[in-house]
């Protein structure tokens, strides 16, 4: 913290909400990760973990929620102090949700190993989440650091994640109507790279939370977004 | 809380300096504060916010060795111009202080002092008329209006920090000057105050001085950040409680070691 608060206990308790953002960031991103290493595993072992500590995730962001308003009530923070705690509450419930879509990687992950497929399109999928991870390794250590900028270039990236997404739906829907065969394992993998554009989606909602700390303000420019997958249809590029 | 009408500037402070002996309490202080507005002046002990509070009604005159340079004006008139007279002014500009300082009169009499002694009423009618308004519009002629003729410090703090109040709009002002009118209160009564602020505002400029930061910010649509007899930073409440430009105005703010 750039200043002490003459109250020093204020200072403690900041110190603490930071303490909990980096434990949940550092949750979040290891779910991330055993859920990125499933895309390529045949082995469904790490799922049940996964699934379970999920719960340790939520009742984080809980206990973390409850300080924060706790922090309200007594210290009556203005400004920077305020904008902190606010940040923290919003990061918190988006590190959160992360959890949750690492967990409904793992479930999917966990029919698509029974099914046995073999599937050519894993490198893509692993490229997009590796891109994930960078970004909200990024975000986090903007966060830490308080750098604005470092969390701006983390809402830019997320373009190239949108552009992998689009063109894997493409692919994907592409192999579904030519081979019927693996439609469901092609729906679930449909779904686990939804989930990774919308870590993605909300990495750059971190980064918004940065700016509003630094800045008091959100980012003025509308996030650059490369997402067409929901303008996707085969017919239309059957007739091109 | 915020107004984003555009009110008047009804107060204008250009270059107020003031001098105690030697020492130099304000260091040219540049203001505008709008009418149907509460500005609230805030900073440390010694910062200069009750020094620029009492210019605008000249109470500092009567403080040996003390100096003012620099204009301010209400409605374009300059209130340190010869013509003033004092007495009118602090009429037109009415006072409340941190303790509550009813005279040792019925509460009747601390109301009519003023339209008394200015000439308001011309009959007993009209004061009697004069006295139950300005109760009323003070919160408090519920309570007093069985008791008039009881002693005014009779009342509990914040009934005598209302009556004050009444005293002071008893005599049509244009602003009411506010010098920590509720640090005396108990949490009660001072949203009595705060309440009635609001509703007094729409009549009257109000400028206040208050060590509570959460004060400042519930009651002000303006707040200016005083420190070692500058202004460092003027806005919107709003903008200054949630995000000021200044590393000093954060600093104070958020009570940190500036």
């Amino acid at each position: 913290m750039e200043d002490q608060h003459i109250v020093t206990a204020f200072d403690r308790d900041l110190a603490e909400l930071n303490r909990m953002i980096a434990q949940l960031g550092g949750m979040a991103e290891q779910q991330l990760a055993t859920a990125t290493c499933l895309l390529d595993a045949r082995d469904p072992a790490p799922i049940d973990a996964l699934i379970a500590k999920d719960k340790e995730l939520d009742a984080l962001e809980f206990l973390l929620n409850e300080r924060a308003i706790e922090m309200i009530a007594i210290r009556s923070p203005m400004a920077t102090d305020l904008r902190r705690i606010i940040a923290a509450v919003k990061i918190a419930s988006v590190l959160e949700r992360i959890g949750d879509y690492a967990k409904n990687i793992a479930k999917r992950s966990r029919v698509i190993i029974a099914s046995e497929t073999n599937r050519s399109d894993s490198i893509s999928l692993t490229r997009m989440a590796s891109l994930v991870q960078q970004m909200l390794n990024q975000v986090l250590d903007a966060y830490a650091t308080s750098d604005a900028e470092s969390a701006m270039d983390v809402w830019d990236r997320d373009q190239e994640v949108d552009q992998l997404h689009t063109s894997m739906y493409r692919d994907l829907l592409q192999m579904i109507s030519a081979q019927s065969e693996v439609a469901e394992v092609s729906s679930h993998l449909l779904f686990i790279a939804k989930n990774i554009e919308r870590i993605g989606d909300h990495t750059t909602s971190i980064a918004e939370q940065v700016y509003f700390l630094v800045h008091g303000s959100l980012p003025s420019d509308d996030r650059p977004k490369a997402d067409d997958s929901s303008g996707t249809n085969l017919g239309s590029q059957k007739k091109r | 809380m915020s107004d984003n009408q555009q009110n008047k500037v009804k107060i204008e402070a250009r270059d107020v300096q003031v001098f105690y002996g030697e020492a130099q309490a304000l260091h040219g202080i540049d203001l505008d504060l709008n009418a149907n507005e509460v500005t609230a002046l805030i900073g440390p002990s010694g910062c200069g916010k009750s020094t620029f509070l009492r210019c605008i009604n000249r109470m500092n005159d009567v403080i040996d060795g003390c100096r003012v340079a620099g204009t301010i004006t209400i409605d374009g008139q300059d209130v340190y111009s010869p013509e003033i007279d004092v007495v009118e002014l602090r009429a037109r500009v009415g006072m409340v202080f941190q303790k509550p300082n009813p005279f040792p009169k019925s509460i009747y009499d601390n109301v009519a002092y003023g339209p008394r002694i200015h000439g308001l009423a011309q009959s007993r009618e009209q004061l009697d008329h004069i006295v139950e308004n300005s109760l009323k519009r003070a919160g408090l002629w519920a309570e007093v209006r069985d008791r008039l003729s009881a002693s005014g410090i009779s009342l509990s703090g914040g009934q005598q920090q209302r009556l004050c109040i009444a005293r002071a709009i008893a005599v049509n002002p244009d602003v009411v000057l506010m010098d920590e009118p509720c640090s005396a209160l108990d949490p009660i009564a001072t949203a009595v105050i705060e309440e009635l602020m609001e509703e007094l505002r729409k009549d009257y400029t109000i400028v206040i001085v208050t060590h509570s930061m959460q004060q400042a910010a519930r009651i002000s649509q303006r707040t200016a950040y005083f420190h070692l007899g500058n202004v460092v930073e003027y806005g919107a409440t709003q903008q200054i409680f949630t995000n000021p430009k200044n590393q000093q105005t954060e600093a104070y703010i958020s009570g940190k070691i500036g």
